[in-house]
């Protein structure tokens, strides 16, 4: 025997279940539509010389932006020196050592530092590096990325650490083996999948950054040939062209896009897809 | 033959690097991990310092002031801060049903075989950077909605004032919004979708042997139950929707002023930092623009700090981190 | 060396066992006195006091909960991993106070070795690297050594005949039992003077464990082992001595024969003829 309001019930919940479906599609169609867009606006730019040639001049046809990719890879280069060390041995502190205490306002930091706005760091790195080298670098630039990959780093590399099992730590420590030893030669090296992953997907993210750049690399018309000099880099580029007056520029603005978020998705479907056989998650 | 010995050890402590390794990895790890609240006071000091000349010119004034005139340098806060605070609204307004909505999707409703690809797909949707999608806002999105969507709604809702006004460019407050809104979804929804996981399943089975409907269950059961964290996940988006720069300063139309009209450009905090950090003339401009800073920075703290205080108590240590 | 004496020598370079000076005949192992062992405010151990027997099997039994884990932990510092755990009285190792103030944890522990419930090969290793891992992040890289030591172990823990051609597969690929005896192998390797043993069969089939129990008779010619087990015909079949835990105080000790024929404690009869626990 049912209610009698049953069918009634029945139908309010076949609606909401329709209408969160379509909120579901809702949410993925941005992501569809900047896809299609890269493709078809920049996929017929993708042409050799997009790739190996300098800029031209304003107003001019033609060009690339070969020195906004090489400079986005040194860029990156230089931002995992800073930001790999210090967040993967600050992630072992928070996993291994510290009091719960203590940890806890570590972490509440971390996550806090997470949270400023990349522009921030960037005016910040501005007053830090490249007012007292008196000019924009690729330095300054490395330094605001790597700077802004330490918490993330730190966060992934502690949560990759705790899903080691303690009884390998056990075993190691019974062992007899000092417990620094313990860390770097046993737990660290059950977990280094994962804490590759945790740093490539947080270069990823700041491969991606534009705001941060733009006090501190810059950009550049041509090759930098030294780290103290500003570099090109392609959020920088991509952000120029789109907002300058020429169609050329454009085109090669959706190119550099499509070719940028390509790298990046590449990484985080890359990543996903070495870590997939463990820790499947039910959803 | 094997006499037991009183020391069967097999190295020399010292050879094997024991008591000092130990300690001085310890010390390393930690002035690694001390090296965030470093980078908090870094950039606490920076700003500070920055400002201190515009501080010592406007005092609070600079934040009720809306005169933006280089100049003849005057400075005031007031426009951005409306425009930060009108477009991060008009994002959450729109993201925070779309995102609740698909994360009970997610975690209740949706079948089995299409959860990993739909939340695969939304981690990558937050990939994107935000500058590609202002490119794709700039030329795409804008020309759509001035042309397609925004005649509708001045049509339909023209009586409210927000929605007076011509839409001359589509660069505007309200297209700032909703590129926002699309930046800010992914997240939302990702940090929903792990408090609905959080609920304990023994919640929803008691709502179930009490014959409440899927829809039933997901209300009562699962919903009223993760409020808080809920709550803390809004508050996490509208972190981010304060401090968003890029696809913002891209759509916005990058004008301040402080009108009723959503069709009307408008200006944040961040975007004109973003586009006049690199033209400031002086050093009363540039001290504007990090007070400016200053603002954007305690504001986005506080709200992140909030929004961390919420989740973490309600969900304590299953959260994941979250950039 | 004379009891009261506080330091370990400390050894430059790997002995062979008949070269170093041999104790009194008959030293107990280990003698523990007035053991009591807290975790923060929960008293869990109370005034334990006994001799594990040199080159003999001493199994540690009683119901769940009764501390017998704790006391085999507290036999090599182990539970200092835990930050509330505080402990009274003393342990001494062939004499030598394993708790003074000069002595490091690592160094107990390098000689009185331990073996887990669930058996924990490090999955990044393989079988040899497993074996040696003790020896060779203790500094001995030397690879004859390295070698003639895997062997040995191996072939003491009963598992050489069945890996000797897969050494350098990953640990991870030999079933539960073989796990669980190169734990075994990778513990001897460091040639520690006591093994400790935490209920080592219970996650491994009948057969598996039949082997284990083997082993372990084999194993006290040359090393001194403690058991817990919460299995009795395994206690009555393995072990020499018994020692019967009773919510955290030692209730008798005695010889396993006296202890499962005819016990002085009501409560022990009671427990080995499984009226409760």
């Amino acid at each position: 025997m049912t209610a009698p309001n049953h069918r009634w019930r029945q139908f309010k919940s076949a609606v909401v279940q329709v209408l969160t479906l379509a909120c579901a599609i809702l949410v993925i169609t941005p992501l569809v539509l900047v896809f299609y867009h890269l493709v078809r606006l920049g996929f017929s730019s993708l042409n050799w010389a997009f790739f190996t040639q300098l800029p031209r001049a304003e107003g001019e046809v033609g060009g690339g932006m070969a020195n906004a990719i090489a400079g986005t890879f040194i860029l990156l280069a230089q931002a995992a020196l800073v930001g790999l060390p210090i967040g993967v041995l600050g992630g072992i502190y928070l996993s291994e050592y510290g009091s719960s205490h203590g940890n806890w306002w570590i972490r509440f930091a971390a996550d806090i530092l997470n949270g400023v706005p990349s522009i921030i760091w960037g005016i910040v790195v501005y007053a830090l590096l490249v007012v007292p080298m008196h000019g924009f670098s690729a330095l300054a630039g490395g330094g605001v990325l790597g700077l802004m990959m330490i918490p993330l780093v730190m966060r992934t590399t502690e949560e990759v650490l705790q899903l080691v099992p303690g009884g390998y730590r056990e075993a190691a420590l019974a062992l007899g083996i000092a417990k620094w030893k313990t860390i770097v030669q046993i737990v660290v090296r059950t977990a280094l999948k994962g804490i590759v992953t945790g740093v490539l997907l947080a270069l990823a993210r700041v491969a991606g950054e534009t705001a941060p750049l733009l006090f501190t690399a810059l950009g550049n018309q041509y090759w930098a040939h030294k780290l103290t000099e500003p570099i090109a880099a392609m959020p920088l580029q991509i952000f120029i062209y789109a907002i300058g007056p020429y169609d050329d520029q454009h085109r090669q603005a959706w190119a550099g896009a499509l070719v940028l978020l390509l790298l990046i998705l590449a990484v985080n479907i890359g990543v996903r897809f070495l870590t997939r056989d463990r820790f499947q998650k039910p959803s | 033959m094997n006499a037991t010995t009183t020391s069967g050890t097999i190295a020399n402590r010292k050879a094997a690097g024991g008591h000092f390794g130990d300690r001085a990895f310890k010390w390393l790890t930690l002035a690694m991990a001390l090296v965030i609240f470093a980078l908090i006071l870094l950039i606490s000091f920076e700003l500070a310092h920055g400002s201190r000349l515009a501080l010592h010119q406007f005092g609070w004034r600079f934040l009720i002031s809306s005169d933006w005139d280089p100049v003849n340098e005057k400075f005031g806060a007031l426009p951005f801060i409306f425009g930060t605070l009108v477009s991060s609204a008009i994002a959450l307004f729109i993201a925070v049903p779309i995102s609740i909505a698909t994360a009970v999707y997610l975690t209740e409703l949706a079948p089995l075989w299409l959860r990993q690809p739909l939340i695969m797909f939304i981690e990558l949707l937050a990939a994107i950077p935000s500058v590609i999608l202002g490119v794709w806002g700039i030329f795409v999105m804008v020309p759509f909605l001035r042309q397609a969507v925004f005649p509708w709604v001045q049509k339909v809702l023209g009586f409210l004032p927000i929605f007076q006004g011509p839409a001359l460019s589509g660069f505007c407050m309200l297209s700032g919004g909703i590129i926002v809104a699309i930046m800010i979804i992914p997240i939302i929804t990702s940090v929903s979708r792990e408090i609905l996981r959080s609920v304990p399943g023994l919640q929803r089975e008691a709502a179930y042997a009490l014959g409440a409907t899927r829809w039933e269950v997901t209300r009562i059961a699962v919903l009223s139950y993760a409020k808080k964290g809920l709550f803390g996940a809004v508050i996490l988006g509208l972190g981010r929707a304060l401090g968003e720069t890029m696809a913002v300063t891209m759509v916005i139309g990058n004008t301040p002023q402080i009108v009723a009209s959503l069709f009307a450009p408008g200006y944040t905090l961040a975007s004109v930092i973003a586009n006049e950090f690199n033209e400031t003339t002086g050093s009363l401009y540039p001290s504007a623009l990090f007070e400016l800073g200053l603002v954007l920075l305690g504001v986005t703290v506080l709200v992140n700090a909030t929004a961390q205080l919420l989740l973490k108590t309600f969900a304590g240590p299953a959260m994941k981190p979250q950039p | 060396m004379p009891p009261g004496e506080e330091q370990f020598i400390p050894q430059t370079r790997l002995e062979p066992r008949s070269e170093l000076p041999a104790p009194a005949a008959d030293a107990p192992a280990l003698t523990v006195r007035n053991l009591s062992v807290y975790f923060g405010a929960n008293h869990v151990l109370k005034q334990v006091s006994l001799d594990i027997a040199a080159h003999a099997v001493t199994a540690i039994i009683g119901p769940s909960g009764c501390g017998k884990s704790t006391f085999l932990r507290a036999l090599n510092r182990m539970h200092e991993l835990t930050p509330e755990a505080h402990i009274d009285g003393e342990i001494r190792l062939f004499g030598d106070d394993i708790y003074s103030r000069q002595v490091e944890p690592v160094v107990v522990r390098r000689r009185v070795g331990m073996v887990f419930q669930k058996s924990n090969p490090f999955p990044t290793m393989s079988v040899a690297e497993n074996v040696t891992v003790g020896l060779r992040l203790n500094g001995i890289r030397g690879r004859k050594v390295l070698a003639e030591r895997t062997e040995q172990s191996l072939r003491m823990a009963a598992l050489w005949d069945e890996v000797k051609d897969r050494l350098h597969a990953p640990a991870v690929s030999l079933s539960g039992g073989q796990q669980q005896r190169l734990c075994i192998a990778r513990a001897l390797a460091v040639q520690p003077e006591v093994l400790l043993m935490d209920e080592p069969a219970s996650a491994l089939d009948p057969l598996a464990t039949a082997r284990i129990e083997d082993l372990i008779v084999q194993l006290k010619k040359d090393y001194t082992i403690v058991i817990v087990t919460h299995n009795m015909q395994q206690a009555a079949r393995a072990s020499d001595y018994t020692a019967f835990l009773y919510l955290g105080e030692l209730v008798e000790f005695g010889t396993t024969t006296k202890i499962f024929t005819n016990p002085s404690q009501k409560r022990t009869e009671d427990y080995v003829t499984g009226r409760f626990g």
